[in-house]
Parts: structure tokens; sequence; C-alpha cells
């Protein structure tokens, strides 16, 4: 076994002999398309509501609840779907999040919510990871489609006006600071600001 | 004894015929008086389909209404679409509860919702009072059914003052 490794190290630290330059570079170059085209459809791929309600714990529980929100049917038929809030948009932060999101894969093998009573007592616990990742970053996954500078308060109800104009402009309150559960069920609220 | 059973008999006439005398009434009555407010089937035949009227758009103005009928409990001047009233959390109670009041300006919770039903006060809404939409209710922007004929009692009054000056 450790002569096999040492065979691989020596023509990998080895000048190549037999191939030009040009092939190595222009291989080299195609190969890395490949290799990055493929990373990136793959994590597309685990980017999208399909990938996510295939597994039951998300199509039974949180998926059913949005299904009754206004993210899922609305009059204009824009909709939400579970990465548009639950995976940050920017490269970098995407890749910390897919980072942490192997917890979850731990937590399916495991079974850690594999029932509807097992993940009620965890729903808690959940919502408050979210709620604090959305606190953390000014709920910038709602501000992907809601964007403050374009929010005509004359269209809005009243307490909505007086509410986005004062706490929110201010930058005193952040969407999730009122706006909890919105697209899902919401847990034991008691201690929780604002309930 | 012949007569007993004439009085049976007669009795028993009555009882067969009563149901079927009062059920042609109510047909005929129902037809031209007492059905004349329209059902949501809008006198369809039952094996028709009525094409459904629209769904009315819930009232979002936040002005206050005034009574429909005596003691009727406050309704819902805004919308109250996915508020959660359940055992985890009472989402109007975010805006209408004593100590939310200050800050969202909203009507605050009546005493009469913190005490159970001996009278004694609670620390917290009474589990009798929780579920705010037993009692409170939306509105919907629609025409009424029926024409509501209520006067409040001030008005009453103050009608019965005036018609007595004026004799």
């Amino acid at each position: 076994m450790k002569k096999l490794f040492l065979i691989g190290w020596r023509t990998l630290k080895k000048p190549s002999a037999y191939y030009s330059l040009g092939t190595l570079v222009v291989g080299g170059f195609i190969a890395g398309i490949i290799f990055w085209g493929g990373f990136n459809t793959a994590l597309e791929v685990t980017n999208t509501e399909e990938f996510c309600i295939s597994c039951h714990e998300m199509e039974n529980n949180v998926y059913e609840e949005l299904k009754t929100t206004i993210h899922f049917t609305n009059r204009s038929g824009v909709r939400a779907t579970c990465p548009d809030c639950h995976v940050p948009h920017n490269w970098t932060d995407k890749i910390a999040r897919k980072m942490k999101a192997s917890k979850e894969v731990w937590g399916a093998i495991f079974g850690t919510i594999n029932t509807r009573e097992k993940f009620l007592v965890h729903r808690r616990r959940l919502a408050e990871n979210e709620w604090e990742r959305l606190k953390a970053n000014d709920s910038l996954e709602c501000r992907n489609c809601h964007n403050f500078d374009y929010m005509d308060f004359t269209e809005q109800s009243e307490r909505a006006a007086v509410q986005h104009s004062g706490a929110l402009a201010s930058g005193e309150k952040t969407c999730i600071d009122c706006h909890k559960g919105i697209a899902h069920h919401l847990p034991d609220m008691k201690g929780v600001e604002g309930w | 004894m012949k007569k007993f059973n004439l009085i049976t008999m007669s009795s028993l006439l009555i009882m067969t015929l009563a149901p079927l005398f009062y059920v042609s009434t109510a047909i005929s009555a129902d037809k031209d008086t007492i059905n004349t407010v329209a059902t949501l089937r809008d006198h369809t035949k039952v094996d028709e389909q009525k094409t459904p009227n629209t769904i009315p758009q819930v009232m979002n103005k936040d002005i206050k209404q005034t009574r429909n009928y005596p003691m009727q409990p406050p309704v819902i001047p805004h919308t109250t679409r996915s508020y959660e009233v359940n055992t985890n959390s009472n989402k109007c109670m975010s805006c209408h509860s004593r100590h939310r009041t200050e800050k969202s300006q909203a009507p605050m919770v009546s005493v009469t919702h913190y005490m159970d039903r001996d009278g004694n006060f609670l620390a917290e809404v009474s589990p009798r009072r929780y579920f705010c939409n037993q009692c409170h209710v939306t509105q919907v922007d629609a025409k009424p059914l029926v024409e509501n004929t209520f006067t409040d009692m001030h008005s009453l009054m103050k009608n019965k003052v005036t018609s007595a000056e004026k004799d």
C-alpha cells in the first residue's frame, strides 16, 4: 500500500517527459471546465425544491405548512421555493451554508426528526437557528425579493406603513423580528420577544 | 272499550297525518314567504351544480365599525391571514395584550378577558377567552344578505325624548 502511494507520488513529482506543455495546459483547461461545471451543476441540484422535499421530513412537515401561505400561492403567481429563503445567493455564503447542511445529512441518516412527534420536539431549536441566521444577515434572504428602497408605503395598510417607515427604516428592526412563522407554523413562542 | 278504540284510532290518524300536512304547508310557504333570503345554493335544484359565488375580500382599512346588534363583540377591521392562535402562540396578543398596546396603539383586550367564570382575575388571558376568533371576526366586502334594522339604545331614547317634546 505504502509502495503504491510512493509510486504515485513520484509520478506526480516528475516533470512530464511524454506530453507537450500545450497538451497539458489545454487538457487541464478542459478538465477544469468539466470539473467546475459538474461541481456547480451538482450544487444547483441540491438547491431545488424537489431535492429538499425528497426527504419525507421536509415534505410532510414544513412543505405541507408552506402550501397554505402567501409564499406558495398568491395573486401574481410568483412563489418562493425552499432555497430562496434558506440558502444564501452569494457564492461564499452559499458554500458555508452547504457545509453546515452536512449536519442535516447526519440528521436524515440517523432519523433525528423522522416522525412528526420528533419534529415538533425539535421545532423551537430549528426555528431559532433560522431566526438567528436571518437576524445576523439582516434578513438577506427576504431582501433578495423584498427591496426596502422600492416599498410604496401608500400601498401598504396603515399599520404596516407605520412599522416599515419607522422601525425597519431606522434599522432598529429587521424583517424576521416581526415576520416569524410566515412560511411555516410557529413553535412554542414562550419568551420570544414580541409574542 | 269501543269508545276508547275510537279515540285511539283518531289520535293515531292525526299523528300520522299531521306531519304530512305540516310538510305540504311548509313547502308551499317555503317557496313564497319564509325563504325569501337567498341561501348559498340560491334555489338551485339538488341535481344541479351552482356556479360558486366569488369570494369577497377581507376589509383591511383599520377603521373601527359600529355594532350591528346589541352586545356584539367588536369586529376586526384588518386581515388576519395566517395569524396563529393555538397552544404555541396567540398572534392577536402581540398587539392587543396589555403590555403591547403602548407600542402597537391597538385596542387593549378588556379586563373581562382576564376573568375566569367565577369572576377571579388571572394574570393571563382566561382560557375561555383565549380563542379570539370565536367572537371577534373579520368583515368582508360583500352585500349583506338581509337588511339590518338594529337601532341602538342611545338613539332609541333620543327619539323618544324628541317625539315626547313634539306632543
